[in-house]
């Protein structure tokens, strides 16, 4: 049960960059998983050459992988929603750069599990009786913090509330002169960026393997249908729904089935109740 | 029978004679093994065709429908021993049930959603059979040819089912592209909400397009077991069909049925040489950078390509 709240926090650093770009800006980046386990293995690189802490460096390439998204929100905007066909064959688009992704990893870093080990890793505290480990405590914490900081970017910043804007009226934008393209660019930068965070965080606590993104990308989008679309705090209650539901069942029902909620929560949640639980 | 459809009744005919003679002709075994794969592909990407490229509803959940038809022949052959055609037959019409069902999806989820939801629908059916011991579980199942095909070794034979199915589903394929049941798909595709009040009947046509889809699915399916002769979840339900069946259709182009073929071949024989001449990763990374490619700069396809020089 404190596993799966602490999974949760984590969960939710996934899920932020879904919840910026595909419930707000509605781009269905299926792609994200594989840009979150490419900041896993950045954070691999630079532990194994440099000794970094993981969340450090995730914190240090976030302008990298903001600029790698802004480029490749920049190539989805010139090839497809400028021609006003975006939806289907973007989603396309975007499977494809997944695949591009995961096989470019493997065919770099070999199909062999990776971790990276730090000094607090192995330790715990002990809260009322409960164990509770660090690789799973700071993960939480940070994804916590994550949650904070892109819920008051979105309501407190000209940019974040231009962000909020540009997914309700994008024409009411363009009259207030504001670019829209330029707004959804840094927006979906973002997104990104929170991955090379996420993914730091995510090869902290469970080794990874360049086929992990399939895992995640039910996880993501079941919190985000879950959560209502585009709703920061909601991305973090779902992730939290779902990190506990997790681990109560793979303590009931044994591990292999741990995969089998999150996308059941999802094909429910699309069945039942599209909007999810805090819908816009 | 119109003179045109009585050619290609000859055309699909003159396939299959061609089929079962190259499968007399005992050339390299290869060409058979890889042969046999190029072919499920173009089952595979006409049947995604049917509901991805008619009906505009994109499908990610191929291999929840491959591996049904797999796994009902797994099932049968480990409770029966039933004989081949009726694998065939008894997979597709499981798939095809599946099929009925997440038509029904539709009646809620569209476009982005609905390939989301299909994904999730493969996962889940996967970790089913993970779970399901009787049928291999997770550590998968070896299956045991039956003695004997009706001619030649048991892999040409397979072939030469393989092309059978292949021509079957084109002809099916075919026939829905130039019946009123192809202009009413392909009506909803383009304006749902107007081919609704223009009185196509669009639930029924979504039901008929993910229900034959998910049949040809799950025929492409269902031979699978003897072909690999040791199935496990991870290779029946592998990504890789996903993908392959929308990018194979999308390099040929989706509104004809003529478009996955094309791409099927060109798609699945690259394929089979970047697996004999470099490694199996490779393969997944060019269909990867030819599925970019060509929704970024012809997103109509080879058939689009075609068309539009033909047009100058």
């Amino acid at each position: 049960m404190v596993a799966g709240l602490l999974l949760g926090g984590f969960y939710a650093a996934v899920s932020l960059g879904v919840s910026l770009i595909f419930g707000l800006l509605d781009i269905a980046n299926i792609a994200q998983p594989a840009f979150v386990i490419l900041g896993s293995y950045a954070a691999y690189v630079m532990n194994d050459a440099l000794g970094l802490d993981p969340i450090l460096t995730g914190l240090l390439l976030t302008p990298l992988f903001y600029g790698l998204g802004a480029l490749v929100y920049r190539v989805y905007y010139a090839s497809f929603e400028r021609r006003g066909e975006e939806s289907l064959r973007g989603l396309v688009f975007f499977f494809g750069i997944l695949f591009i992704m995961e096989v470019s990893l493997s065919l770099t870093f070999g199909v062999d599990y990776r971790l990276v080990q730090t000094a607090y890793t192995s330790k715990s505290i002990d809260l009322g009786g409960v164990g509770i480990a660090f690789r799973y405590l700071v993960p939480c914490l940070v994804g916590i913090a994550m949650t904070a900081g892109l819920y008051l970017f979105l309501g407190r910043t000209f940019y974040g509330r231009a962000i909020m804007a540009v997914s309700q009226d994008q024409l009411a934008l363009r009259l207030m002169g504001a670019n829209p393209v330029q707004i959804k660019t840094i927006a979906f930068g973002v997104g990104i960026a929170a991955a090379s965070l996420a993914g730091a965080l995510l090869i902290s606590i469970a080794p990874v393997i360049p086929s992990t993104d399939r895992d995640y990308i039910g996880r993501m989008f079941a919190i985000t249908v879950l959560g209502g679309m585009g709703s920061i705090g909601g991305t973090l209650v779902a992730a939290v729904v779902l990190g506990v539901a997790e681990s109560l069942m793979a303590t009931f029902f044994g591990p292999s089935w741990s995969l089998a909620v999150s996308f059941g929560i999802l094909l429910l949640a699309l069945a039942v109740r599209p909007a999810g639980l805090f819908g816009r | 029978m119109t003179p045109r459809s009585g050619l290609a009744w000859l055309a699909g005919l003159a396939v299959v004679g061609a089929g079962i003679a190259l499968a007399g002709l005992r050339v390299n075994p290869y060409v058979y093994f890889a042969g046999y794969v190029i072919l499920q592909y173009v089952v595979i990407a006409t049947a995604w065709n049917i509901l991805g490229g008619y009906a505009g509803y994109v499908n990610f959940g191929t291999p929840a429908f491959f591996a049904m038809g797999a796994y009902t022949a797994v099932f049968l052959i480990q409770s029966l021993r039933a004989p081949l055609p009726v694998l065939i037959l008894a997979g597709g019409l499981v798939a095809a049930l599946l099929g009925l069902g997440i038509g029904y999806l539709t009646l809620r989820l569209r476009g982005v959603f609905f390939s989301i939801a299909t994904l999730a629908l493969s996962v889940v059916l996967q970790t089913v059979i993970i779970n399901w011991e009787y049928v291999g579980g997770s550590r998968g199942l070896s299956v045991i040819r039956p003695s004997g095909p009706p001619f030649g070794s048991y892999v040409t034979f397979l072939f030469t089912v393989m092309v059978g199915l292949a021509v079957l589903s084109v002809m099916v394929a075919r026939f829905i592209e130039r019946s009123w049941i192809g202009r009413g798909l392909a009506a909803l595709r383009d304006n749902e909400e107007a081919a609704e009040c223009m009185g196509v009947p669009t639930l029924r046509l979504k039901l008929f397009a993910t229900t034959i889809s998910g049949f040809l699915l799950g025929v492409a399916g269902a031979p699978f077991p003897y072909y690999v002769t040791f199935v496990e979840p991870n290779s029946a339900f592998a990504l890789d069909y996903a993908v392959n069946a929308l990018a194979m259709p999308m390099i040929g182009g989706t509104t004809s049925w003529a478009g996955p073929v094309i791409g099927a071949v060109l798609l699945g024989t690259a394929q089979q040489l970047a697996t004999v001449t470099i490694s199996s990763e490779m393969n997944l990374f060019i269909v990867g950078v030819v599925l970019v490619a060509f929704v970024v700069l012809a997103p109509e396809g080879i058939l689009g390509l075609v068309r539009r020089l033909r047009g100058r």
